[in-house]
């Protein structure tokens, strides 16, 4: 299926809740509402000419500082998806604002979600709802803040945590 | 679901099944020699048997993405080196294939033929790293010492084109450093044939070896539906069975125009993932051999004639304003700028004046080629892509390496992101040693070759 079928599919079947869509060097993405995002990924994962079964990554862009889009919502959540059979991808992106900043979890539909959003919360302060054990994973308990956001310095230091005195 | 196996066990009373209360937990790592000094598993051990196990890793975590961000496109190859430091070619690679997406260049064929060649070179000093200190944890300790020196000769081939062996920063957007040296091709096929006497010795020394077969035949499986559900590529998804490998499912580079097959496994044990790392060695060597042979550009032989002249003097006459018929001489080039004469330049880099560095010759030797020059290292200028996103994925030692850029028109990157291949086995790993025994754990971290540095980034 070409990536512009696999837009159209999405359109059809969330509508409205498909909020723009492009294929910038061959990429295909669509923009969906927050809401919109466990369906998708389960039309995506589940439709039979679809068949999106491999997660490729979950990342997270914070749009803080980037020309043209500083009044935008704040972050962008991605999803890389991948499917064996059919050999095609496609990307989905959702927005969410600095003061809301929550998605609804895939660990439901994908096991390798878990590390992913753990990976995204840690860097960018985003949370997963649903998800069962969101803890940092590349930073320490202690770390605060989230180095990835566009608004953390690149050369703060914080103590090295060491046995407690 | 994947079928466990079963085994019987004599740990008397009380042990081996079930037994709640007696469960103990245990620290492997991160200073246990087996995890590589990098990485913690808390096990909860009911007598031999591990019951629960959870993950800690982000010791080597280096801000990679955050260094990104903070310099022009060009100042992060040398970061993508320490992503996966046993096969860096293929991360420099990977990072400037994305940068050339989002940018809408495309490269020189005998470039995409050197990056094809240069990876799969890399990608069997992975394979041979990971098969060789596996080895070495079951106790087979000749089978490292060989595969070593294989990686030995390989490496050879690596300084002899990029200049050095572990950190070599040989890609660039639109290109790479230099040529391959003259007679690159007799030393491949040199390291190639000691290679592929290794590779029969590790055979007969271990494949069908009865304590070798014992610790990886049936253990740490997964099936093939839960590795793709765990998000898992390359090695350990084709020993499951599943015939995805992007240089076939969709080539990039040259690897459309070579023959090679894809081995594939059965079980999804550790012993097939064995099985398929060393076959994939001998396709990567076919594959290397082909794009050698079909390198396109004419002989990788340079020929300095007439007459040489040393670069330091070239840069004075430049100084005193003699450049008459200077872009004329033809100069030799000091030992660390082999292969960017001004020949190997137009052979090796897409030419596009935005993006690759003009020859030495151009540079020292008109304004023109000065000025271009200065474009590309000033701050504020250099490599400025349109506003937009990419992502490009290449086939890794560990599986699929991705990269996504995001450009906002700058000169510097506004987000790069790595998917690190070995993430997703490291995180699926708790789901495979859960239910065996804890000597079960070493075998199956070896087999899922964790890489610090490209997981934690």
């Amino acid at each position: 299926m070409d990536g512009d079928a696999i837009l159209a599919r999405l359109r059809e079947r969330l509508g409205a809740r498909v909020l723009h869509t492009h294929a910038q060097g061959g990429d295909h993405t669509a923009v969906l509402t927050r809401e919109a995002v466990p369906e998708a990924l389960a039309i995506c994962r589940d439709t039979a000419d679809l068949r999106f079964d491999l997660l490729v990554d979950i990342t997270a862009v914070d749009y803080l500082r980037f020309p043209g889009r500083e009044d935008g919502p704040r972050f962008e959540v991605v999803y890389h998806l991948y499917s064996v059979p059919h050999n095609h991808r496609v990307r989905l992106k959702t927005q969410v604002e600095e003061d809301d900043a929550v998605v609804p979890t895939a660990t439901g539909l994908w096991p390798i979600a878990n590390w992913l959003e753990r990976e995204v919360w840690d860097m960018f302060g985003i949370r997963f709802a649903g998800h069962p054990d969101l803890r940092r994973l590349l930073m320490y308990e202690e770390f605060v803040g989230h180095p990835l956001r566009k608004d953390y310095p690149i050369d703060r230091r914080q103590p090295l945590i060491g046995p407690k005195v | 679901m994947a079928e466990r196996v079963t085994r019987e066990l004599f740990l008397g009373e009380g042990a081996g099944t079930g037994g709640g209360p007696h469960n103990v937990q245990v620290n492997m790592g991160p200073a246990h020699p087996a995890m590589h000094g990098i990485i913690r598993i808390v096990a909860e051990l009911d007598g031999e048997v591990v019951v629960k196990a959870d993950m800690e890793i982000g010791y080597l975590h280096r801000a990679f993405e955050k260094d990104c961000e903070a310099g022009p496109y060009n100042n992060a190859i040398p970061f993508t080196d320490r992503l996966n430091y046993v096969s860096p070619l293929i991360n420099n690679f990977g990072y400037c294939s994305a940068v050339e997406k989002l940018l809408g260049i495309d490269i020189t064929e005998r470039c995409k033929y050197v990056r094809v060649i240069m990876s799969e070179i890399s990608r069997i000093c992975d394979h041979l790293t990971c098969v060789g200190a596996s080895a070495m944890e079951l106790g087979a300790f000749t089978v490292f010492l060989y595969m070593i020196k294989a990686r030995e000769f390989l490496w050879e081939l690596v300084e002899d084109v990029t200049g050095a062996r572990l950190t070599i920063s040989y890609g660039r957007v639109g290109g790479v450093r230099a040529d391959l040296p003259p007679g690159f091709d007799l030393k491949v096929k040199k390291a190639f044939g000691e290679t592929r006497q290794v590779l029969e010795e590790v055979h007969s020394l271990v494949t069908r070896n009865r304590i070798f077969m014992d610790r990886m035949v049936g253990v740490g499986v997964l099936s093939a539906a839960e590795t793709v559900a765990w998000g898992i590529t390359g090695p350990l998804l084709r020993a499951a069975g599943v015939a995805y490998d992007i240089r076939r499912a969709q080539p990039y580079w040259a690897y459309s125009k070579i023959d090679f097959e894809i081995p594939l496994g059965k079980n999804g044990d550790n012993y097939d993932r064995y099985l398929v790392r060393m076959a994939e060695m001998e396709q990567s060597m076919r594959i290397a051999e082909q794009a050698l042979e079909g390198l396109p550009g004419g002989s990788i032989q340079v020929d300095w004639e007439g007459r040489a002249i040393d670069p330091a003097a070239y840069v004075d006459r430049g100084k005193q304003g003699k450049t008459e018929g200077l872009l004329l001489v033809p100069i030799k080039l000091s030992p660390n700028l082999l292969g960017q004469d001004r020949a190997a330049h137009a052979r090796m880099d897409s030419g596009d004046k935005r993006v690759t560095l003009p020859p030495k010759e151009t540079t020292y030797g008109s304004i023109e080629g000065l000025m271009n020059h200065f474009m590309l290292v000033m701050d504020g200028y250099g490599i400025r892509p349109p506003a937009g996103e990419a992502y490009v994925a290449v086939e890794g030692a560990n599986g699929e390496l991705g990269f996504y850029v995001v450009s906002d028109g700058s000169d510097r990157p506004y987000r790069v992101r790595c998917r690190p291949p070995c993430l997703p086995p490291v995180a699926a790993l708790p789901r495979m040693i859960e239910g065996e025994m804890v000597a079960d754990i070493i075998p199956t971290f070896g087999s899922v070759n964790m890489i610090g540095g490209e997981l934690d980034r």
